[in-house]
C-alpha cells in the first residue's frame, strides 16, 4: 500500500483511541482536573509520566543529535535520565506527602509567602511555554512531511486534538490518554530499531546490536568500522569526546537538576494515592525511560553508518527517494562545489548558515542555494531532526513502519504538550486566581476557569507553532537552566533544610534565575560572536549556566537565611509532617 | 510513630549513599575518567563510551529501585508505613499557612 495512505490510517487509528480516551475520562472536580484525583495507580503514572516527559525532543531530534556528536551526545542521556534518580530520591515522595495540585503551591506555603509563590508562577508559566514551542515545531516538521499538508493544517489537526482531550478531562483525560500514547510511542520507536539492528550486525536487541560486529562478513565491530569512516571523512573518531570535561560536566548537572525541576514532571507525582506510590512510579517512570534512551544510542549509530555509506559520494541523481523529498522540505541542502555531479560528505560548513533556496536547479537537478560557500569542501548539509524520521527509509524499510515512525512521533509532542498545557492552565487558574486574586470562588467557578486557561493556552501554543520563534533551540536550554536555577535549590532546600526562610528562599532564587538568565541571553542574544570557550566564565557554555545559578542560589540563599529571622513553628511542625509517609 | 529522627537519620544516610553511586557513575566513570576508561574494550565497546551511553542508565534505574526496597523496609521497622484506605492529604498544609 502507498506510504501516505497507510499513514493516514495508522495516524487516524491512534487519534480516534485518544478522544476516545478523553470521553470516557471527564474531570468532575478540580481535583479530578489537576491531579486526577490522586487515584491514578503507580504502573499507569509511570507510564504517564514516561510519555508527559519524552517530548518531540527525545524521540525525533535526540538520536540525530547524539549520531552528529558521537561520545559527547551522552550529554542528554545521563542528564536526561539521572535526573529521576535526585527526582525518586529527594523530592517526589515529599511533595506527594505535601499533597498539593502544584509547584508554586509548595513554594508559597513552604515559604508562606505569595512573593515566592508569584515568582515560582513566572517561572512555571515561562518554561512550559518554552517547551510547548518546541512540541508545536515537531508537529508541523511530521505533518509537512509526512502527510503532505501545509504546516498550519498540521498543527490546527494537532491543536484540536489536545483542545478536545485536555479542556474536557483535565489531568484525568491527559493521563490516561499518555499512557496510551506511550505504548505507541515506544512501539514506533523499537519497531526499526530492531530491524536496522537485525539488518546491520544480526543482533536483534539494538542496546547489544551498536556493540557487535557488522553482518556483512567482515568480522569487524560496528563502531571500529564508524570510527574509520568518520576519521576519513575528517569528523574524528565516532567514540571520542570533543567537549571539555568542565563543560560537560556543567551541562549534565543542569540537565539533571532541571530535569527534576520541570514543573510537569513534578506535578505527575501528584497524582498517585501514595506515598509509596509515588516512589515506585518514579522507578516505573525511569524503566520505560530508560528503554528508549539506551536504544536512542544505538540507533544514532546505526544511521551514522547508513548514512555516510548511503551519501559519500554517491551520485546525486541515483539518491534515494527520501534523499529528494528531505530536499523538498528544506531539510537537506546539497551544492555540487567542484560540478562532478558526486555527494562530497566531510567534516565542516558546506555553506554559511542555513539553506536558503533560490529558485531553480543545478546541472544535476539539485534545489540551488543563495548561501554563500563555507570554508570547508563539504557539499552537503542535513538537518539533525530528520535521522529518526528518516531512518526507516535510509534502511529501506517496509512502509507501514514509516507510517509507524509518523504517529510515534506525534504521540511524542502531543503527550508533551497537553502535560505543559496543564501546567499552564493550572498555574493560571489555581496559583494565580484562587490563590492570590479570587480565593473566594468556588469549585465549580474555580473548573471552569481551569478549562477557560486550557483554552487559552491551546490557541497561544497553536500560534508559536505555525509561527514558530527563530530561537526554539536556544529556548529550550533556557527552560533547563532556570528550573536548574530555580525549581530545583527552592524545593530540596524546602524538605531537607527546615531552617531555609523566606528571606533566604526569594532571594535564592532571583539570583540563580538573574544570573542564568543573564548569562544565556548574553552569549545567545547579545553577543553571540563570544559564545566559545574562551570568553565562557570556568570555560562552562550557556546551556550548563543553569549550573553555575544552581550553585549560587545556594550560597545565596544559605547566607542571607543566616541572617534572618528563623521558619516559623507552624512551618516547621509541617516539614516534619512531609518528611514521614503516615498521617 | 516512634522515633522521627531515627528515620529521617536513615533516611538521609541511605539517600546519601545512593547518591554516591550516582555520581560516580555518571559523573565520573562517563564524564572526568571516561578518555581513560575508554582504554579498555568492553564488548564492542570502548569501556568509558559504553558507560556514557549505557551503563550509567542502567545503573540509574536500578538505584532507584534499590531505594524503593530499602524505604519500604525503613516505613516497616518505624511504622511510618501508610495504611491501605486514602488518607486526604490535603488536609495536611492547613496548619502551615
Amino acid at each position: 500500500m502507498d506510504i501516505q495512505v497507510l499513514t493516514y490510517i495508522i495516524v487516524g487509528i491512534t487519534f480516534a483511541i485518544y478522544i476516545g480516551i478523553a470521553v470516557w475520562a471527564k474531570a468532575g472536580t478540580t481535583d479530578d482536573f489537576y491531579v486526577a484525583g490522586h487515584h491514578v495507580p503507580p504502573l499507569a503514572n509511570g507510564m504517564a509520566t514516561a510519555a508527559d516527559w519524552m517530548s518531540a525532543a527525545s524521540f525525533i531530534s535526540m538520536a540525530g543529535i547524539i549520531s552528529f556528536m558521537g561520545r559527547d551526545g551522552s550529554m542528554y542521556l545521563m542528564g536526561w535520565t539521572g535526573g529521576y534518580v535526585l527526582l525518586a530520591l529527594l523530592l517526589a515522595p515529599y511533595l506527594r506527602k505535601f499533597g498539593q495540585f502544584t509547584v508554586p503551591d509548595f513554594v508559597g506555603d513552604r515559604y508562606y509567602s505569595n512573593a515566592a509563590r508569584t515568582v515560582a508562577v513566572i517561572c512555571a508559566l515561562f518554561i512550559s511555554f518554552t517547551y510547548v514551542a518546541g512540541q508545536m515545531r515537531g508537529v508541523g516538521i511530521v505533518f509537512s512531511r509526512f502527510l503532505e499538508v501545509d504546516i498550519t493544517t498540521g498543527v490546527l489537526i494537532g491543536m484540536s486534538i489536545i483542545f478536545f482531550y485536555a479542556v474536557l478531562g483535565g489531568m484525568k483525560g491527559i493521563t490516561y490518554t499518555q499512557v496510551a500514547q506511550y505504548c505507541v510511542l515506544i512501539f514506533a520507536f523499537m519497531v526499526p530499531a530492531i530491524f536496522i539492528s537485525i539488518l546491520m550486525t544480526g543482533n536483534p536487541v539494538p542496546q547489544l546490536g551498536f556493540g557487535s560486529t557488522l553482518a556483512d562478513g567482515s568480522e569487524i565491530y560496528l563502531l571500529d568500522k564508524l570510527n574509520g569512516l568518520s576519521s576519513e571523512l575528517g569528523f574524528g573518531n565516532y567514540t571520542d569526546g570533543r567537549k571539555s570535561s568542565i563543560d560537560m560536566f556543567c551541562i549534565v548537572a543542569a540537565l539533571m537538576a532541571g530535569t527534576a525541576g520541570l514543573p510537569h514532571v513534578i506535578v505527575r507525582f501528584f497524582t498517585v494515592p501514595k506515598v509509596r506510590d509515588a516512589r515506585i512510579s518514579a522507578g516505573y517512570a525511569l524503566v520505560l525511560i530508560a528503554i528508549l534512551y539506551t536504544t536512542a544510542p544505538a540507533v544514532s549509530s546505526f544511521a551514522r553508518l547508513n548514512l555516510i555509506n548511503t551519501v559519500s559520494g554517491a551520485d546525486y541523481i541515483s539518491t534515494p527517494d527520501w534523499f529528494k523529498n528531505w530536499e523538498a522540505t528544506d531539510l537537506i541542502a546539497w551544492r555540487d562545489k567542484n560540478n562532478d555531479g558526486k555527494i562530497q560528505y566531510m567534516a565542516g560548513n558546506a555553506f554559511e548558515g542555513k539553506p536558503d533556496f533560490a529558485d531553480g536547479r543545478g546541472a544535476s537537478g539539485e534545489r540551488l542555494l543563495k548561501n554563500a560557500d563555507g570554508e570547508s569542501a563539504n557539499e552537503l548539509y542535513i538537518d539533525q531532526d530528520i535521522i529518526v524520521l528518516a531512518n526507516p527509509e535510509i534502511a529501506r524499510l517496509p512502509n507501514w513502519v514509516v507510517a509507524l515512525v509518523v504517529a510515534g512521533g506525534l504521540a511524542a509532542a502531543l503527550s508533551t504538550a497537553a502535560g505543559l498545557l496543564l501546567v499552564i492552565s493550572t498555574s493560571i487558574a489555581h496559583d494565580l486566581f484562587k490563590k492570590m486574586l479570587l480565593p473566594n470562588i468556588t469549585d465549580k467557578q474555580e473548573l471552569m476557569y481551569a478549562r477557560m486557561a486550557v483554552a487559552i493556552a491551546v490557541l497561544i501554543a497553536g500560534y508559536f507553532g505555525i509561527n514558530p520563534p527563530g530561537f526554539v533551540a536556544q529556548v529550550v536550554a533556557f527552560a533547563f537552566g532556570l528550573a536548574a536555577s530555580s525549581f530545583f535549590p527552592i524545593i530540596l532546600m524546602g524538605i531537607f533544610y527546615k531552617r531555609m526562610n523566606k528571606e533566604g528562599a526569594i532571594s535564592g532564587m532571583i539570583s540563580g534565575l538573574v544570573f542564568t538568565a543573564a548569562y544565556i541571553i548574553y552569549f545567545k542574544f547579545i553577543n553571540p560572536g563570544t559564545d566559545n570557550a574562551g570568553h565562557w566564565w570556568f570555560g562552562v557554555s550557556p546551556e550548563g549556566a543553569g549550573t553555575l545559578g544552581m550553585i549560587l542560589n545556594f550560597i545565596v540563599a544559605y547566607c542571607v537565611s543566616k541572617m534572618t529571622p528563623p521558619t516559623p513553628q507552624t512551618v516547621q511542625d509541617m516539614i516534619e509532617k512531609i518528611r514521614i509517609p503516615r498521617g | 510513630m516512634k522515633d522521627a529522627r531515627g528515620y529521617w537519620k536513615e533516611n538521609v544516610s541511605l539517600v546519601l549513599k545512593l547518591l554516591t553511586f550516582w555520581f560516580i557513575v555518571s559523573y565520573g566513570m562517563g564524564i572526568l575518567y571516561v578518555d581513560y576508561l575508554d582504554r579498555f574494550q568492553f564488548f564492542g565497546f570502548p569501556f568509558g563510551f559504553w558507560m556514557a551511553q549505557q551503563g550509567s542508565i542502567y545503573i540509574f534505574v536500578a538505584l532507584i529501585f534499590i531505594y524503593v526496597f530499602k524505604m519500604n523496609k525503613l516505613d516497616k521497622k518505624y511504622d511510618v508505613e501508610e495504611s491501605d484506605d486514602h488518607i486526604p492529604a490535603e488536609d495536611l498544609t492547613k496548619g502551615g499557612q
